[in-house]
């Protein structure tokens, strides 16, 4: 038996890992730039609606973009203060529908001259949300003179394709 | 002379990889996932108090009303409302957008001459002997698609039917740049897809949503 009997003695030969760190980098870069910073937290739940990718365009100039966000509160003590409703979300907090407007015209004016005149809005908008809400907002964007509205949406898984 | 002798000791980097770590779990914590995707619209400006809205003919109008229990009714001038899928709605927006035999149920056709845009000056278009696109073209330049919800429609379903309304005008420009310019619009430069635009502008109404007494 003195093909297994040396066991003890067999060492196992080190894992090169100087190539780790260089592949560590690696995803880290891939994450760096396909991600981007939060920056807001999100109160509300928006589970977006889905659309057909034919229709759907992508947002280029992130700077420009101002997030107003609709859905019932996600917390428990923003729902028992707000009630389980469809509320609104600008920047941080919740928000009623006369705070809209403000909030437009506020961000315009912290933007850059460029980004000014392509102002968009992103309504991000639970796709279970009722439209009473939703006129509510887009009547106070007209009024705000933001007239370049993204309905934000999920891609849709397409079948058969 | 000794110097070049004298070895240089190595780093030890065997902690480079824990660094990156917590450089990699920063970064996922802290960033989140493109999600900018949506439909791109643009609304109308606010409506005036003194104006009287445009009156349209009857024909030229195409009314798609969502009501509160999520069904479509899509009414053709003076005709008798149906009930339609959404699904149907693009092929109906197309047909009405179109109206190819010139039937008097769909909008009035005029003619239109292409002519060369400049996209950044779209408000004066300028005639180009050597635009190869130009010519004669029949469109309904006075319909209206008219879109009614109420306040109880879901927003998805809303979010569906202006995803085929959108996709009707798409399609229509489509057509008409592979039929003038033999490419897909996407293709043809900025000028180019000013001209398709310009020739199926996109006529969307939103009216107020209605609230039906219960």
């Amino acid at each position: 038996m003195s093909k297994f009997g040396n066991k003890e003695k067999a060492e196992m030969p080190e894992l090169n890992t100087s190539s780790l760190p260089d592949l560590i980098f690696s995803i880290l870069f891939f994450f760096m730039i396909v991600t981007s910073m939060r920056e807001e937290e999100v109160k509300v739940d928006v589970k977006l609606p889905k659309g057909s990718e034919r229709v759907l365009t992508e947002i280029e100039h992130k700077s420009s973009v101002i997030n107003v966000y609709v859905g019932v509160p996600t917390k428990a003590e923003d729902r028992a203060r707000y009630g389980d409703r469809n509320c609104i979300q600008l920047n941080d907090k919740i928000s009623g529908i006369n705070e809209v407007r403000d909030f437009v015209n506020d961000g315009r004016k912290s933007m850059k001259q460029v980004d000014q005149a392509r102002m968009k809005v992103a309504l991000k908008v639970n796709q279970h949300a009722d439209m009473g809400i939703v006129t509510d907002v887009k009547m106070e964007l007209r009024q705000a003179g933001a007239l370049n509205v993204l309905y934000s949406a999920d891609k849709l898984a397409e079948k058969g394709e | 002379m000794g110097k070049s002798k004298r070895k240089v000791p190595g780093i030890n980097a065997s902690s480079t990889a824990d660094i990156s770590f917590i450089l990699l779990i920063f970064f996922l914590v802290v960033t989140s996932m493109n999600s900018s995707l949506g439909l791109d619209v643009r609304l109308p400006k606010p409506p005036e108090d003194e104006a009287e809205p445009p009156k349209v003919f009857k024909r030229n109008n195409f009314t798609v009303f969502v009501n509160m229990n999520n069904q479509i009714m899509v009414t053709l001038g003076d005709k008798e409302g149906e009930e339609v899928e959404v699904s149907d709605l693009k092929d109906l927006a197309k047909t009405f957008i179109t109206n190819r035999d010139n039937l008097d149920i769909y909008p009035a056709l005029e003619k239109d001459t292409i002519v060369y845009v400049d996209a950044a000056n779209e408000e004066h278009p300028l005639p180009a002997s050597s635009f190869e696109g130009r010519g004669e073209i029949m469109v309904a330049k006075k319909h209206v698609i008219s879109l009614q919800t109420d306040r109880a429609t879901q927003y998805q379903l809303y979010f569906d039917v202006q995803a085929q309304l959108y996709e009707a005008y798409t399609e229509l420009r489509d057509s008409l740049a592979k039929a003038r310019f033999g490419k897909p619009f996407d293709a043809l430069d900025e000028n180019d897809q000013m001209v398709c635009r310009l020739a199926y502008p996109i006529m969307i109404s939103e009216a107020e949503p209605r609230k039906y007494e219960k």
